[in-house]
């Protein structure tokens, strides 16, 4: 994509520093169903698969295979905790490599048995710590990418709250990119973008508004392919109803991948991100 | 994401009123053990401490003058540059930034790619450059590596790439991020089409980086003290309140830890990509040419800066005095 025209015009429209802010605030929002809310609400049955089979089982990932309307599809998300020991128990949904190792093992079983493959993105990034950099996190994060980026089954991938850095697209590459209308998708935190650029992480709210994380700023800029919308006033308002429009949106897409060959459907998915970016020639 | 850079390559002394002497004597003292050295042996000695060892930085033109044979690098996209599609600002206009960076840098933005031949073998090359915006990965460097994989795949040659970089380029925002994705895709279409992908780290390689192309090459080689890590160091202390060892990240934790394949001293890196992209091709082995250790630092200096694309070590008389 050169110059994009569309999405410059669109952003300019975009109101002033309290949007982007907001749409912080709300993904982050304590009382957001996350990963197993979903699941428990939209799968018939799940069952939970833990350990990355070398060394250890990541809390802050939660990977499985569930039943969903009426086909068995692989599930793998990032997990936060509500109250302050889930919380620490979950390590803030910042994953470890055995976390993605852990969600590699479960695409890998999704490719080989034929079950397609659905993230569901929620972390404020990839756990910066002495013991998951030695175990190989940049490693784990670019590998599961490849995976998800081969793999012969349909793969949809869906932002519902925070998704910040190679924390968040290590299963964020798929055929089809979803978020939910109050998220945020970005490089990194606002906090860290303005700990550096204005050294000063009490600029979040100005490096908020610049990043433009917001649903229909990643839409405009072609990184996502649908915004799903949520219930009155956030997600966190109404957990079913919620899960309800989140279901019917992946169960949609997931119907609309069924009809392309698996071969075109993985040449697609590449094309697709190979196409991201704005230069000029 | 480049949550932290912690290198010290800062272009000191560039600023106005210094003179070019002061400037060289700042870039060109060991922050090891302290040796200066003046610019010619600096670039004879392929910017190796030749008393301690430490590596210094190494822009993407030099790169490609120590690794490539003589007059076989060939530039592509030379044309491509940054859009601004966010209109990002943060103390100062994401264009400004750019245009400043072009002007101290001579280049387009931190990534060059080609073709060329190393020890005889043509392979596709792409070079990053730190002092461009710390090496950060934005749109331009995504297409580059692409590019770079396509060129690879076309003319069935193998790919090379050389990192140095902080990680992605924030005021690109999420577009930087996708470019990790769009790396990756390039790596997808190597494998599919069976074409060997040799990554070498340099320091530093961090963030998005570390995390996509740079991570998936068939062999991952580094430079002896390079930091390599998702997170740098400040960042880990800071969130975690964590010990941090003082080999964190650094190449030679991370071979201990069996995240990358060799660590080579610069001066034998050419050959090291030389043999493996024979063995890679899977015929001849690569047969190491004669190298003459007297070196004429001075016409090797003129040379590069008169931008010839040489390699040092080819460009002068031989040991025979011919």
């Amino acid at each position: 994509m050169t110059a994009p025209e569309r999405p410059r015009r669109f952003l300019r429209r975009r109101g002033g520093d309290g949007d982007a802010w907001h749409a912080v605030e709300l993904a982050r929002h304590q009382d957001r169903p996350y990963t197993l809310d979903y699941l428990a609400r939209f799968c018939d049955d799940f069952v939970e698969l833990h350990g990355d089979r070398a060394e250890g089982d990541d809390p802050a990932i939660v990977a499985g295979l569930g039943s969903f309307r009426g086909q068995t599809v692989a599930f793998v998300g990032h997990q936060k905790g509500r109250d302050l020991k889930q919380r620490a128990y979950r390590n803030f949904g910042m994953p470890r490599p055995e976390g993605y190792r852990k969600a590699m093992r479960v695409f890998e079983l999704a490719g080989r048995l034929g079950f397609p493959v659905v993230t569901l993105i929620d972390t404020p990034g990839a756990y910066p710590g002495v013991g998951a950099e030695q175990r190989g996190q940049s490693g784990a994060i670019a590998r599961s990418q490849l995976l998800l980026m081969g793999l012969n089954v349909p793969v949809v991938a869906c932002v519902i709250g925070e998704g910040s850095s190679g924390g968040a697209l290590a299963i964020g590459v798929a055929d089809r990119v979803l978020m939910q209308q109050h998220t945020i998708y970005t490089v990194i935190s606002p906090e860290g973008c303005a700990a550096i650029l204005w050294k000063d992480a009490g600029e979040a709210k100005r490096a908020a508004t610049a990043l433009r994380p917001t649903a229909p700023a990643c839409l405009a800029l072609g990184v996502i392919d649908q915004i799903v919308p949520e219930p009155g006033g956030g997600a966190h308002r109404d957990h079913a109803k919620a899960a309800d429009m989140l279901g019917d949106a992946i169960a949609a897409e997931l119907e609309f991948l069924d009809t392309l060959p698996p071969l075109e459907r993985r040449r697609l998915r590449r094309q697709k991100f190979e196409r991201m970016g704005a230069f000029i020639e | 994401m480049a949550k932290e850079i912690s290198v010290d390559i800062s272009r000191v002394g560039t600023e106005a009123g210094q003179t070019e002497t002061a400037a060289n004597r700042t870039r060109n003292t060991c922050p090891r053990c302290d040796s200066h050295y003046r610019e010619e042996e600096m670039v004879t000695n392929l910017r190796v401490c030749p008393h301690c060892g430490y590596h210094f930085p190494v822009t993407a033109r030099e790169r490609i003058v120590q690794l490539t044979d003589e007059g076989s690098w060939s530039e592509i996209a030379r044309e491509l540059h940054s859009a601004d599609a966010l209109e990002f600002v943060d103390t100062r206009p994401y264009p400004e930034r750019l245009q400043a960076a072009e002007q101290q840098t001579g280049l387009n933005d931190a990534m060059l790619v080609g073709s060329a031949e190393i020890g005889g073998l043509p392979v596709a090359l792409a070079v990053m450059d730190f002092t461009f915006l710390g090496g950060s990965m934005g749109s331009v460097v995504g297409e580059k590596v692409f590019r770079a994989a396509e060129l690879a795949i076309e003319r069935r040659m193998p790919l090379v790439t050389v990192s140095a970089s902080g990680g992605a380029r924030m005021q690109e925002g999420v577009l930087a991020l996708m470019q990790m994705a769009k790396t990756v895709a390039a790596v997808d279409e190597l494998r599919e089409a069976d074409r060997p992908y040799i990554s070498v780290l340099a320091h530093p390689t961090t963030g998005g980086v570390a995390a996509s192309f740079a991570a998936l090459g068939d062999v991952v080689i580094a430079e002896p003290g390079a930091l390599l890590s998702f997170s740098g160091p400040r960042v880990v202390r800071q969130t975690t309140r964590e010990d941090v060892p003082d080999d964190f990240g650094l190449a030679e934790s991370n071979f201990r830890h069996g995240h990358i394949d060799l660590i080579v001293p610069r001066p034998e890196l050419r050959d090291m990509v030389a043999r493996l992209a024979w063995l890679l091709a899977g015929g001849n082995p690569y047969r190491r040419p004669t190298l003459i250790p007297d070196l004429g630092a001075q016409r090797a200096m003129g040379r590069i800066l008169g931008g010839a694309r040489r390699r040092i070590t080819d460009m002068l008389p031989d040991r025979d005095g011919a």
